[in-house]
């Protein structure tokens, strides 16, 4: 795919999902901010038609009333990168899980679950993967409190 | 000098000229020990690097002894803590150290052993290996060069012979 491929892919997925998806960029990345609900459309789409077969990355910012999901994508055989980014409430902090789209999303979920509390619906094993089991609350959330950490 | 005691010097001198010693058990157990340290060494971060470095050619911790680094517990009798324990890996390291045999002694190297070090007010790290274990020697630094975790050891060395563990 080459740069003016990538361009036809951004203005194909715009028509495609409409308004749902607005297209942002930094000097890294080009970013498709997607609508949480259409997020496994978008993915699979990025996946089979346009050959992002690689998730390098997924992560979390806590940006206060919401949380953004943000996943970096590589296509392999095309060397291209794009990142997407998915905002959900705070209050409910809950989107579906890509582990179906790409299984290496395992263990990076289980992360950002473990690290931010955010859960993905229809992982199949959401359990810390880094802290121990019986640790309380999610430590890279802002608002967490350190006085409940109980050390030795 | 009393009779008795003169007696026993002479003693020991005309043994000492046929190639005899006389000490006791302890002193000569203890003599070996801190001679031959057999380090486990546990690490996370960078201190574990300077380990590393301790071990190999440049500064070459064979020159004292303590060379045999063991990967099993069971013959390991120094337990050299580099780098931050966390609160997971606590409950390994506890069960490491039970496994080792007696007598045993531990340097924490690294403010991170030490005290926790820039990482203490962290959610998963202790504030120090002394938070769970008895440790011998302290050696600060961040990281410790290699010279100054064979000072560590030296300096355990003397308290090994000295008997005082
Ligand atoms: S004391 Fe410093 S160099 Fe050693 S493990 Fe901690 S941060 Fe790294």
């Amino acid at each position: 795919m080459t740069e003016p491929d990538l361009k036809k892919m951004q203005t194909e997925l715009q028509q495609k999902m409409g308004t749902r998806l607005e297209i942002t960029a930094d000097r890294f990345f080009t970013f498709l901010n997607i609508h949480p609900a259409d997020l496994l459309v978008l993915m699979k789409e990025l996946r089979d038609n346009y050959g992002f077969n690689y998730l390098a990355n997924i992560t979390s910012v806590d940006y206060g009333e919401k949380f953004a999901v943000v996943y970096h994508l590589y296509s392999i055989p095309e060397n291209h990168k794009i990142a997407v980014k998915a905002y959900i409430d705070r209050s409910l902090a809950e989107i579906d899980s890509v582990f179906f789209v790409w299984p290496t999303a395992d263990w990076q979920e289980r992360e950002v679950y473990d690290l931010m509390g955010i859960k993905f619906k229809g992982h199949p094993n959401l359990i810390r993967v880094l802290l121990p089991d019986d640790f309380e609350g999610h430590p890279l959330r802002k608002d967490f409190d350190m006085k409940g950490v109980k050390k030795c | 000098m009393a009779l008795k005691d003169r007696q026993q010097q002479d003693d020991v001198e005309l043994l000492s000229k046929h190639n005899i010693l006389v000490t006791t058990v302890e002193k000569l157990w203890n003599w070996g020990r801190a001679h031959s340290f057999w380090p486990l060494n546990y690490g996370c971060n960078c201190c574990p690097i300077e380990v590393m470095a301790a071990g190999a050619a440049r500064f070459d911790m064979a020159r004292y002894g303590y060379e045999v680094v063991r990967a099993v517990p069971r013959q390991a009798d120094l337990l050299t803590i580099a780098g931050p324990v966390t609160i997971k890996m606590k409950p390994v390291l506890q069960r490491v150290w039970e496994q080792m045999p007696e007598p045993k002694w531990v340097i924490a190297m690294g403010n991170c052993a030490i005290s926790g070090g820039p990482f203490k007010d962290g959610y998963s790290v202790l504030p120090g290996a002394d938070s769970f274990l008895k440790v011998d020697v302290y050696v600060p630094g961040c990281p410790v060069r290699p010279e100054a975790l064979f000072h560590g050891m030296l300096e355990l060395k003397k308290k090994v012979e000295r008997g005082d563990y």
